[in-house]
């Protein structure tokens, strides 16, 4: 276990990727099986210990802790495990750590009213660090910036065989992993991948800062805001992977399911709402749903899920990455025929004029799933990554409004010294600030420090963690859109707002009203 | 050290609503919390001020304790050094460990801290009563200072910078032989320690000549007069050389001390591939770490953790404690759990961190 906790902090530490990448891959060469699987299923996220949820460390610390100083604690390190790692006394005395595969067996062969005490007991024979490892590998959540593709690309370069060779057989095979490392090690065949869907790396844009594009060479597609999937199916079994090739499918069965095609292709996963009149509908509802293993009925008919298709990798066997985009495109259209229109439909072409006439088209667009515009030269292929000159994203510009910060609240992990988290307010007719939104990013760091110190030296009144202010202070707040909301008293509500300027300039009285806000509305 | 963030008239009124909330005790006819500074009335003396006052104690040499401009200063000889290398030829009268004198009808006496070289609590004894005044303090060997001394008092004054039942320092050798290691297998490159240019750097060079290091250390140019004055007070540091200007080269496989400040500048990107350090009792949170750039967090703080702070209180059990800096709240909690009369001051939002 500590030369797994040994792991963990390394990656945590270590900023630059390929580091990241050696540290895995040393670990992964000289960890004996069956640990080291458990530690790669761990990495990429496919170990799941079902006697262990995070509601049971929490259950763990308030059993042992004062429920405030638990509280206090948690609010500034940000983060439950590590809090619970720390507090736990050290009560390892010389008792020998218990090896990741003890652990493993310990927790799986338990019940769940029984893995605290399990849990409890493990966390008696380590220290510190070796707590905070165990609790993330219980828990499943390591949250060391790996992603499921850099394990596996880990694993690759420990053992000298291609990622895309690792894609391949991953599926077909389980934790821990022992057939994938005899094959790595040299000592058996590659493993059979059967009839495995895997991941191909997603094709990225630049940004397009102010340069402008001529139309013959480029064609014109919506940037949609959702989530960025690929599809990959054999016939046997269906796959769905995020950007970063993690698997997904778990959280969106009904598109899986519903995909009777052979083939890969790109596209934005996106939620059907009656807020767009059945169009697309907005990205916190997508959010809900992602991020789990599984998801129930109701959730499924709550949020009606589709893809809007962008590309085709593969249609059947047939690898058409190296082809041209018109190419793809066409053959993108005739797949997408043959698909269920309620859970899937083409990423339509803008048809613009010229750029100058593109530009007032993307600027009319207030269409919430709209993001902005992408601009994919004809001729390229589909290349992995992101490539100088062929894919350019050109993203909407967002409103902005000028309002009064209301009150403050400390951040939580890295920024729990600071007042990070700001409500802010705007005007009703008869002279009231009623808060509007709540940011807690867009500024700089000094810009932070200058707020932290504006809260400190302006508080008028506290409430337990929040600090309300002097209604004294400016703040500019851009957001993509703005709504009705009943929840809310001022009866708006924002979209991803995020502070854009300190205007210490402006008076209070000249900040914006309510209803120049309902202006805005969609 | 830490900075002030709150104007002291905001301050002002938070303390006096604070105030209002208890019950008065004896101490508070005579000692008088402000946001700027302990008052000590019948003596008409400040401790720690930070604004410029007539009569000032000072516990020890931190900017945020020692400040220039003050009228007449009482502090330890090594305190009163530390200022005048820090604001030029300042007079003050030294006075020795366990020594003390009389003024106002207060009998003042400095005892260790054991938080830097010439820190001390302070004792005041005034109408039967006595009071401590911790200033910052730690109870961990430290080789470069005098170490702690409990002294028994009917109210207590004291810091809680690591104030949280997260921070348990470990085993400073834990520590120093982490770095030690990290030198042997980056021999090509270098490592460069962050650490305050008052005690911690000093602290951490002799620990490593304590765990037998004795290469050359290098230290950066804004810590040579301080490790010259540490050396001049009988603590050794071996052999220091100034890192800069020096070739790439000679600093192979060197462990280079150096303000956290110039951790992330020009002065830095000199050295050969460095591995970047910081010695820190908030090295303990990793997001703290992470934050800061760290790639080798070192858990080395010269203040009390968690478990020195509430075993200090229970160890001298003062009928009263004041809590003056840093989490305030959660030792608060603690002596609310533990039947101890207590009362959180908040002194001049002092929570910047780079001190420990
Ligand atoms: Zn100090
Ligand atoms: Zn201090």
């Amino acid at each position: 276990m500590q030369a797994f906790a040994a792991l963990i902090d390394g990656l945590i530490y270590t900023r630059s990727r390929d580091l990241k990448i050696r540290l895995i891959a040393d670990y992964l060469r000289i960890t004996p099986d069956p640990d080291r699987g458990w530690a790669l299923a761990a990495l990429a996220g496919t170990l799941n210990i079902a006697t262990v949820k995070s509601a049971a460390i929490r259950a763990m610390a308030e059993e042992r802790f004062d429920p405030m100083l638990f509280r206090m604690s948690r609010d500034y390190v940000g983060d439950t495990a590590e809090t619970v790692a720390l507090m736990w006394p050290d009560n390892s005395g010389g008792d020998a750590a218990p090896t990741v595969s003890e652990v493993i067996d310990l927790l799986n062969s338990t019940s769940r009213a029984r893995a605290p005490v399990v849990l409890a007991e493990l966390m008696d024979r380590l220290d510190a660090n070796g707590r905070y490892a165990l609790l993330k590998l219980a828990t499943g959540g390591m949250r060391v910036g790996i992603s499921a593709r850099l394990a596996k690309t880990a694993f690759g370069q420990a053992f000298g065989v291609s990622v895309d060779d690792v894609e391949e057989v991953w599926h077909a095979l389980r934790p821990p992993y022992t057939e994938l490392f005899a094959w790595g090690e040299g000592r058996t065949e590659r493993p059979d991948p059967a009839d495995s869907a895997f991941f191909r790396p997603f094709m990225l844009a630049h940004p397009l800062e102010d340069g402008s594009v001529h139309l013959d060479e480029f064609v014109a597609e919506w940037k949609w805001d959702g989530i960025r999937i690929q599809i990959a199916s054999t016939g046997g079994e269906t796959r769905l992977f995020s950007r970063g090739g993690d698997e997904v499918t778990g959280a969106f069965p009904e598109i899986a399911a519903a995909f009777n095609n052979i083939g890969v292709v790109d596209g934005e996963l996106l939620v059907r709402g009656d807020v767009q009149g059945g169009e697309a509908a907005s990205f916190n509802a997508l959010q809900q749903r992602l991020g789990r293993k599984n998801v129930t009925a109701a959730m499924q008919a709550e949020y009606p899920v589709f893809v809007r298709l962008y590309d085709i990798l593969f249609d059947g066997a047939e690898d058409l990455r190296g082809q041209p985009w018109t190419a793809r495109r066409d053959r993108l259209e005739l797949f997408t025929a043959n698909l269920d229109p309620v859970r899937f439909d083409l990423s339509a072409v803008i048809e613009a004029r010229d750029f100058e006439h593109l530009a007032e088209i993307r600027a009319a667009a207030r269409e919430a799933a709209i993001e902005g515009v992408m601009l994919k030269r004809r001729d390229s292929p589909y290349l992995a990554g992101r490539k100088v000159g062929l894919w350019y994203k050109w993203k909407r510009e967002p409103l902005v409004a000028d309002c009064v910060m209301m009150y403050a609240q400390r951040g939580s992990g890295k920024r729990s010294s600071y007042y990070s988290d700001y409500t802010f307010g705007c005007w009703t007719e008869d002279g009231n600030l009623l808060p509007v939104g709540k940011a807690y990013s867009g500024f700089s760091d000094d810009e932070l420090k200058w707020l932290d110190r504006f809260v400190r030296n302006n508080t008028v009144a506290r409430f337990g963690p929040v600090r309300e202010v002097e209604k004294s202070l400016v703040l500019e707040v851009a957001f993509d859109a703005v709504h009705e909301s009943k929840r809310h008293k001022s009866g708006v509500a924002m979209r991803f707002p995020r502070i854009s300027r300190l205007r210490m300039d402006k008076p209070a009285e000249e900040a914006d009203t309510i209803s120049a806000l309902r202006a805005m509305f969609d | 050290m830490h900075a002030v963030y709150i104007a002291p008239a905001t301050t002002h009124i938070l303390i006096k609503k604070r105030t209002a909330d208890i019950s008065r005790t004896a101490a508070q006819h005579w000692i008088e919390p402000h946001a700027h500074g302990i008052y000590v009335k019948p003596a008409d003396m400040w401790i720690d001020p930070s604004r410029p006052a007539e009569r000032a104690l000072v516990t020890h040499g931190h900017a945020d304790h020692a400040r220039s401009g003050h009228g007449a200063v009482w502090a330890t000889p090594e305190t009163l050094a530390i200022m005048a290398l820090r604001y030029g030829t300042e007079m003050g009268t030294p006075v020795h460990y366990g020594e003390g004198f009389e003024h106002g009808g207060v009998k003042i006496s400095f005892h260790p801290a054991g938080h830097v070289l010439g820190s001390a609590q302070i004792l005041l004894e005034h109408a039967g009563e006595r009071v401590v005044v911790t200033g910052d303090y730690k109870r961990r060997f430290d080789p470069t200072c005098t170490p702690f001394e409990p002294v028994a008092c009917d109210a207590l004054i004291t810091e809680a910078t690591f104030g949280l039942p997260v921070f348990t320092h470990p085993p400073i050798e834990d520590e120093i032989a982490k770095l030690l290691s990290a030198r042997e297998a980056n021999v090509d490159g270098c490592i460069i320690v962050g650490a305050y240019a008052l005690g911690k750097a000093q602290r951490v060079i002799a620990e490593l000549r304590r765990a037998g290091y004795d290469a050359p250390i290098y230290i950066h140019g804004a810590m040579q007069k301080m490790c010259e004055l540490y050396a001049a007070h009988n603590v050794p540091l071996g052999e220091l050389i100034m890192a800069t200007g020096l070739a790439k080269a000679e600093l192979k496989g060197a462990i280079v001390i150096a303000p956290p400040s110039a951790m992330n500048d020009r002065w830095a990107q000199r050295l050969p591939e460095p591995i970047t350090a910081m010695a820190s009792g908030w090295m303990r949170v990793r997001q703290r770490a992470r934050q800061r750039n760290v790639e080798l967090p070192l858990v080395i703080s010269d203040h009390a953790d968690w478990n020195e702070l509430t075993d200090t209180l229970l160890e001298l059990r003062p009928s009263e404690t004041w809590i003056t800096h840093g989490r305030t709240d959660a030792l608060g909690r603690w002596c609310e759990l533990h039947q101890l009369k207590a009362r959180a001051l908040d002194l001049v939002g002092r929570e910047d961190e780079d001190e420990g």
